[in-house]
């Protein structure tokens, strides 16, 4: 018998840190695991006895790349307890500071990430000196959506402006009409990065997943929605727990999730939005999805590209959408008294589903606090992934084996700091 | 960014590190759509995980280090992350002051490993988190919870130029000032942290009709007790007044030390 260990040590192009172990067989893939060793930062210990007023800033750190998602869970999970409400245009500049986080992370990820796998570069910047115009591209649609989170939401990193009951501060008309200028010329390359990743050279793969997103009836998901699967399930936020649980492996600081009862793994991200609300993405989305020749749902996760390509397309005419209908509001914010209550909110991260659940005392302390973030409900279906999709590529030497392992995770966009949480890899060919 | 020399020979060599931390701080280099190539062709980065593949390889002329040692193993990293580096520059609130996760340092961290995970016993962490400089020799230190990406440009364009950065130690009120914003707590009685925290956002939190949250840590020399009682006079408790100071700064000494002066 032949076997090998095939280990990436620190994964690279991927939020925070973790890494890989593969044990080879005879030729095939006997074991892989993931195991994140990013430090834990205990976030839901040290949310207990702060006020409810001080979650959004609070969970933004819990990760830099997407803390808009922990921003609007946590305030979404808030206004459950309390009994709020936030509509009209209050609720809109949620959905459009959610586009802006969306349009940065996809573009980054697509970009400086992943697409380094497919053109054969170590990184963004390496890739930038022979494809320079499509790298200034990419960048240049970030940027639009880092604006948006900075008129919204103060900067694109942690922003400030978020609160319970809605923000500090509404953005003026005017300021945001400016924006619509340069949303317009993003939307047009944003067509062209989508007709371009359309046309990489995917290896041939399909995997069965069970699909988990938000679904809302007329909206393609952010911030509200129903728990759906692919299989059927459709529930309630607040049922998070009755249906999922999170369970502590020893090789990793991030926990991992399964759906109870039938302990199958299951995917939320780009990937599992599409297949179940592609009926609801923008007409401008639906076409570029079908030039792009994506299809009804996508079960090959190296073209996950294509598919954060044209979220990102939907992010910009959505931002575009609600730029062009926004009202000053008469106040940024509904008051809120506080009281004792639980409350549970799920929202949609660039990278997936992300669920929050809040105790909280009759003065607004919070009691406790559960955070489930997309990395650690991916992360075993990532290791599903590895074991079936790198099995084809066992006969390429190391290098290029180590290669399309790394790529192989990439594809999942897994944000290692958001478990609290990413990658090293080592292949066992004994 | 690969390192493998594809610029002039004497381009100096980049190595960005994380530790403890959201990747917020090293995201905000990749947020310069604008300067970001600009600082490639200047620079050659030779470490980057977040942003490429390339391998750990020999020393580097920057490091860039973000993120707060929290665990034995990066306790020791960052003595190899020292050696391999001629200069190193600290980023973000964590790297500098131990961060968010600091806050493990005024509890039991067994007691928080008990509450996140099912078994603690799988769980390696210091019971602290601590900046890099309680470790070894820093350089320069910038400050922000994220930074602000100008002052990292600012201080990597310092560094091409052998020169010191400029970046402002006064603060957050006297940024509030020149950008003549209505004072938050004056007019409306909003308690704000500017007259004590360090410049470098731009007096964001005013400018969006907020008091100031601390997320630069203390300013050079900050006379925190008489904060605090201008802030118990707006209503604060002493269970908020010890909370405020104990966010993202956490242990930078002034707020720790303000903090403390609230416990019970």
């Amino acid at each position: 018998m032949t076997s090998r260990t095939i280990s990436v040590g620190a994964l690279a192009r991927v939020e925070g840190e973790g890494g890989l172990e593969i044990v080879l067989r005879d030729g095939e893939v006997k074991s892989a695991a993931l195991t994140i060793f990013e430090p834990p930062r205990f976030f839901e210990a040290l949310m207990r006895g702060r006020a409810f007023t001080e979650a959004p800033d609070i969970a933004a750190r819990i990760c830099g790349i997407c803390p808009v998602a922990y921003q609007m869970s946590a305030v979404h999970a808030m206004e459950d307890a309390l009994g709020v409400r936030v509509t009209g245009p209050l609720r809109d500049l949620r959905r459009l500071l959610y586009c802006g986080e969306w349009i940065e992370s996809h573009m980054l990820h697509v970009h400086m990430l992943h697409m380094p796998d497919f053109l054969g570069y170590a990184g963004g910047v390496d890739m930038a000196r022979d494809h320079g115009d499509i790298v200034r591209r990419g960048l240049a649609i970030k940027k639009v959506g880092n604006e948006i989170m900075t008129l919204v939401g103060g900067r694109e990193i942690h922003p400030i402006n978020v609160r319970v009951g809605g923000f500090y501060r509404a953005p003026r008309k005017r300021d945001l009409r400016a924006l619509a200028e340069r949303l317009e010329r993003a939307l047009e390359q944003a067509l062209q990065v989508a007709r371009f990743v359309a046309g990489f050279d995917f290896p041939d793969c399909a995997r069965d997943y069970v699909f988990v997103s938000l679904r809302h009836a007329d909206e393609y998901p952010f911030n509200e929605g129903r728990i759906v699967s692919s299989r059927g399930l459709d529930i309630a936020a607040r049922d998070f727990e009755t249906h999922f649980e999170e369970f502590h492996v020893q090789r990793s600081t991030a926990l991992h999730a399964r759906m109870r009862h039938c302990d199958a793994p299951y995917l939320v991200g780009p990937l599992a939005r599409y297949a179940l609300n592609a009926d609801v993405l923008s007409p401008l989305a639906k076409e570029a999805a079908r030039e792009a020749r994506l299809e009804s749902v996508c079960v090959n996760p190296y073209r996950s590209i294509i598919v954060r390509a044209i979220e990102t397309i939907f992010a910009l005419d959505e931002a575009l959408r609600i730029i062009a209908r926004y009202e000053e509001p008469d106040a940024s914010c509904i008051a809120i008294a506080p009281r004792a209550g639980v409350g549970h909110a799920a929202t949609e991260a660039p990278r997936g589903m992300l669920y929050h659940r809040y105790r909280l005392e009759a003065d607004g302390t919070i009691a406790d606090a559960i955070i489930t973030p997309p990395t650690s409900q991916n992360q075993a279906m990532i290791e599903e992934d590895l074991k079936r999709l790198t099995g084809a590529f066992v006969h390429l030497p190391e290098d290029e084996l180590r290669h399309r392992c790394e790529q192989t995770v990439r594809n999942h966009d897994p944000c290692i700091s958001c478990s609290t949480h990413f990658l090293r890899l080592e292949i066992d060919r004994g | 960014m690969s390192g493998q020399g594809h610029r002039t020979p004497s381009a100096p060599r980049l190595a960005v590190w994380k530790f403890a931390s959201c990747d917020g701080c090293q995201l905000s280099l990749l947020d310069c759509e604008d300067e970001l190539l600009a600082v490639a062709q200047a620079l050659d980065i030779a470490y980057f995980p977040e942003a490429t593949r390339a391998p750990i390889r020999g020393n580097y002329d920057l490091s860039l280090v973000e993120g707060s040692v929290t665990t034995p193993h990066d306790a020791e990293r960052i003595q190899d992350v020292r050696r391999r580096s001629r200069a190193l520059i600290t980023i973000g609130a964590c790297a500098t002051s131990g961060g968010i996760q600091a806050l493990r340092n005024f509890a039991d961290v067994r007691d928080y490993a008990s509450i996140v995970y099912a078994r603690p016993d799988y769980i390696h962490t210091l019971a602290t988190s601590t900046p890099i400089s309680d470790h070894v020799k820093v350089d320069f230190e910038l400050r922000g919870c994220p930074i602000d990406k100008v002052q990292l440009i600012e201080v990597i364009s310092s560094f091409l130029a052998r020169r010191k950065p400029t970046t402002p130690s006064h603060s957050v009120c006297l940024q509030c000032k020149l950008k003549g914003n209505v004072c938050v707590m004056v007019a409306r009685g909003t308690p704000c942290l500017g007259p004590v925290t360090h410049a470098g956002c731009g007096a964001l939190c005013p400018s969006y009709d907020r008091g100031c949250y601390g997320c630069f840590g203390p300013a050079e020399t900050p006379n925190a007790p008489s904060l605090s009682a201008q802030l118990a006079a707006l209503g604060m408790d002493e269970d908020a007044l010890r909370r405020v100071y104990r966010t993202f700064n956490a242990q930078a000494e002034a707020f720790r030390e303000e903090s403390e002066r609230h416990d019970e």
